[in-house]
């Protein structure tokens, strides 16, 4: 069995000491081992941000690739070999500005990957521009008056995309953060799991201070139920969108995967390239 | 009797114009005439005017015709738009419905035939395209019969007495014309033909059969015209080899999801025309710093912008080459036909692997569209290289903290390939500047290593590459070299014989590979002639430009059409003549 040791590496993270991604980091290794991971059959797919570095973090395959564009290249390496552990992150300008169609898409298609957004409420690779997280009023450099747009609620747009999986977690809940991340990776679909991960260079407002004052567990609502979507949309709306835990479980939904006409419980890598002299000599009779 | 002659269909669009020329052609293809058809359609699904032109020969050609015999027409606007094609003592056959007018100056004849009303005897008015078949094919003395394996294919899961209602249809088409015409039409008749097994397909076709065939398992796209086919075939096929289609939210999904299929080592492409294949620049060079193999196929079509979306143009030859940022390893194949079409996809997967870098396979509209004949294609041919793949479940245990070397320094620039899921292999890849182990490394010894290790990786690609230019050398010393890509090489090829009838030498290149650029090539067939005319299907002469650089000839001229139709080759033959 891998511990979480095992999905460490040595490469030494270039995020600012305090950074909320370090906690994400933490939470993925301890997820997968808890999940009964083991590195070489779990992929980590980012996006580019400071939060996008993560997979070079963590000791299994790590696909880094362009702003905004790790959830199709994720679906791939899902589609390609269904026997691994997709897991697909970035930060909030990541998936909900440039990436936000494959966001949605990703929801409603329901490909087995799970997707960890660190959401900071601004732009930390950059050095502190605006984000579609960002709140009205939000001073930032490129709204040097305050943000005139409103921020988006990822949840409850996750809600109705028809997303199966939809959490939110806080990067000082390590406890809470691991098990929603180790419950993402065992839900058969997509899975859309928003974590506040604070930026402590860029974002003063949004502080983890801040976070732990306005922030409501789910677990402490009496009665929540989180396969009942109505319940889950009205909590969101009555809290602003401020609470932490499993907001949304759909386990009926099957996933894309099983409803793919001829699609094999084997890896797509595994089945041959070649193609038998009788079948080609069928295609090609079509054609006459 | 005649050797060949050039037929049209047209109406309003919406209206069964695409299959009446289907089942006219397919039955002909099946008696064992070549064919080659072009279709002329804009983008909207119901009213406007369509056409479809199909050429018909006892040889093989790859090229539409100048000129037309026979016009098949639903309504005025195709007479008055098309009657100026015909030849002296072509034939117009109509439907008498719209009560059709000869236009002023023609000496075609018309024939009114009650397509619609015949059809509407027969039950609906749908099958008025059956009786115009039967009518225009009795010109060509094939018989009805001739069409009863055509017609069965295609509407024998309607049930039986479907079938029997357009054959009868047909005959009726057949009878009708007779008695109006007469016998006096026999100088139409088509020279038969030894009945042949051959197949007949358009390049998309030939494209998708050639990604099943050479292993590929995957596909997301987005739907664009001229490119879609390739999806809609491969999305019916591929469930029986375990793979599928993805339609995605746009062209940057399809590509990226490409990538990450290609990454995890399963064979996949995707497809698209300009627009789409814009918005994939930035991820291209993520498949080309990650050395992830990819295959796009780009089937140009009228830019830029939306341009002309329905119609020929080859103008994406600068931003296949040059069009992401940075500098990568990148391959550019150009098939000229649609047998080429299908042995250069199967290929386009074997060097995408070999040297782990994007491949794109160029078409055009008129290739990935026009149905032509083919001679069946050759499954010995098939061949399936997946070049430093390494395809064992485990290597050899690693030191603690070390990655598996991805990037390795290799001679050859190609290093050993490794996937998710193998133990002992764990590595990173990212578009960030990275070490062998693929970790991100800013350090400017290891940017040269790594920048110099990929771009050397093709340096032996145009010595192994099989046919970078198509050659028709019948001179030793040429007056004239004409060079084009794409479609254009069945039109080159028909224009020959007639200069050649006028005493000039004349020597044929196209090209095949259009990057890295077979220069040497080039160079030699260039210092052969006299004068070199470049033909393409743009404004600013790419391929032209192209050849300055790579070769640096003073000779060159070029040939541009960039209406939206295909050169005809009577234009190339009075530019050339021009030109000389
Ligand atoms: C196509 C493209 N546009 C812009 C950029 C520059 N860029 C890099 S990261 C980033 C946004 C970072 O914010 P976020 O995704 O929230 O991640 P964070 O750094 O906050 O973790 C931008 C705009 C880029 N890399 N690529
Ligand atoms: S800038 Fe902000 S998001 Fe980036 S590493 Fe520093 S704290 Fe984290």
């Amino acid at each position: 069995m891998a511990t979480f040791k095992d999905f460490r590496n040595n490469v030494k993270p270039n995020w600012c000491p305090g950074c909320g991604d370090f906690s994400v980091q933490a939470a993925i290794q301890r997820a997968a081992a808890s999940a009964g991971l083991t590195p070489e059959k779990m992929a980590v797919v980012s996006g580019i941000g400071c939060s996008g570095r993560i997979s070079g973090y963590i000791n299994s395959y790590g696909f880094h690739g362009i702003h905004g564009r790790s959830l199709p290249i994720a679906q791939g390496v899902k589609m390609a070999n269904r026997e691994l552990t997709v897991i697909a992150s970035g930060g909030d300008g990541d998936g909900f500005a440039i990436g936000m169609g494959h966001t949605i898409h990703a929801i409603r298609r329901n490909i087995d990957v799970t997707y960890i957004v660190m959401d900071n409420q601004i732009y930390g690779l950059t050095k502190g521009q605006t984000s579609p997280r960002s709140d009205m009023g939000f001073k930032t450099k490129s709204t040097p008056g305050g943000s005139i747009e409103s921020a988006l609620n990822v949840m409850e747009m996750a809600l109705s995309a028809g997303g199966t999986f939809v959490a939110q977690s806080f990067s000082s809940d390590l406890k809470e953060l691991t098990s929603i991340i180790e419950q993402g990776i065992e839900h058969k679909g997509f899975s859309l799991i928003n974590v506040f991960s604070p930026c402590v260079t860029f974002n003063k407002v949004n502080t983890y201070d801040w976070f732990k004052e306005n922030i409501t567990k789910l677990s402490s609502i009496e009665g929540y139920d989180p396969t009942d979507r109505a319940m889950a949309m009205n909590t969101l709306m009555k809290h602003n969108g401020l609470v932490t835990g499993l907001i949304y479980q759909n386990k009926e939904k099957p996933s894309y995967e099983q409803l793919v006409e001829g699609f094999k419980d084997e890896g797509l890598v595994k089945q041959p390239l070649e193609m038998k002299k009788d079948k080609f000599d069928q295609l090609v009779s079509e054609f006459m | 009797m005649i050797k060949q002659l050039s037929w049209k269909v047209g109406g309003q669009q919406g209206e069964g114009i695409e299959s009446t020329g289907e089942i006219f052609s397919m039955a002909l293809n099946r008696l064992g005439y070549y064919l080659y058809g072009y279709r002329h359609f804009s983008s909207r699904i119901k009213g406007g005017h369509t056409n479809n032109k199909i050429r018909v020969s006892t040889t093989p050609m790859n090229a539409i015709s100048d000129d037309l015999n026979i016009l098949v027409a639903f309504d005025q606007e195709t007479i008055d738009l098309n009657h100026h094609e015909l030849v002296d003592g072509g034939i117009i056959i109509a439907d008498s419905k719209f009560k059709p007018e000869k236009p002023e100056g023609t000496s075609a004849s018309l024939y009114s035939i009650p397509f619609t009303e015949i059809a509407n005897e027969l039950g609906t008015s749908l099958m008025k395209n059956m009786v115009a078949v039967g009518a225009s094919s009795t010109l060509l003395g094939v018989k009805p019969e001739d069409f009863t394996s055509v017609v069965e294919q295609i509407f024998s899961r309607k049930g039986n007495s479907v079938v029997q209602k357009n054959m009868e249809a047909i005959r009726e088409g057949m009878a009708y014309f007779k008695k109006e015409a007469g016998n006096e039409l026999v100088d139409f008749h088509l020279e038969p033909v030894e009945t042949k097994g051959r197949m007949f397909m358009i390049g998309n076709d030939a494209i998708a059969l050639g990604a099943l065939a050479g292993g590929a398992r995957f596909m997301p796209a987005y739907p664009i015209t001229p490119a879609s086919e390739i999806m809609e075939y491969l999305i019916k096929k591929l469930p029986e080899y375990g793979g599928t289609v993805i339609q995605t939210e746009d062209e940057i999904a399809a590509c990226t999801m490409a990538i990450g299929a290609n990454y995890a080592g399963v064979r996949s492409l995707t497809a698209s025309a300009g627009p789409g294949l814009s918005l994939m620049m930035e991820a291209i060079g993520l498949s080309g710093i990650t050395e992830t193999p990819l295959v796009i196929v780009d089937t140009q079509r009228g830019g830029p912008s939306t341009g002309l979306p329905t119609k020929q143009e080859q103008s994406d030859i600068m931003a296949m080459i040059y069009g992401t940022h940075g500098e990568i390893p990148k391959i550019v194949m150009a098939p000229s036909t649609v047998e080429e079409a299908f042995y250069d996809t199967i290929e386009a997967f074997n060097l995408a692997e070999e040297y782990q870098c994007p491949v794109i396979i160029v078409s055009d509209l008129a290739l990935s569209l026009g149905k032509q004949t083919v001679e069946p294609l050759d499954f010995e041919k098939i061949e399936i290289r997946r070049g430093k793949f390494d395809l064992s479940e485990e290597l050899p245990e690693l030191e603690k903290n070390v990655y598996f070397k991805r990037y390795e320094n290799a001679e050859d620039g190609i290093s050993k390939r490794v996937i998710p899921g193998m133990k002992n292999a764990i590595h990173h890849v990212t578009g960030v500047e990275h070490n062998e182990q693929g970790k991100p490394s800013e350090s400017p010894d290891n940017r040269n290593i790594q920048m110099d290790k990929r771009l050397r990786k093709l340096s032996d690609l145009t010595d192994r590459f099989k046919t970078p230019v198509f050659k028709d050398e019948r001179h030793e010393d040429a007056d004239l070299l004409i060079v084009g890509f794409n479609s254009t090489r069945g039109t080159i090829q028909e224009v020959m014989p007639r200069l050649e009838n006028d005493g000039i030498k004349v020597n044929h290149g196209h090209v095949r590979l259009l990057h890295p650029f077979p220069k040497n090539e080039l160079k030699d067939m260039i210092d052969r002639a006299k004068r070199v005319v470049v033909i393409e299907n743009n404004a600013t002469g790419q391929l032209a430009q192209l050849i300055k650089m790579e070769v640096g000839s003073e000779k060159l001229k070029t040939l541009n059409k960039y209406d939206g139709n295909p050169f005809l080759p009577a234009e190339v033959y009075q530019s050339c003549k021009e030109l000389l």
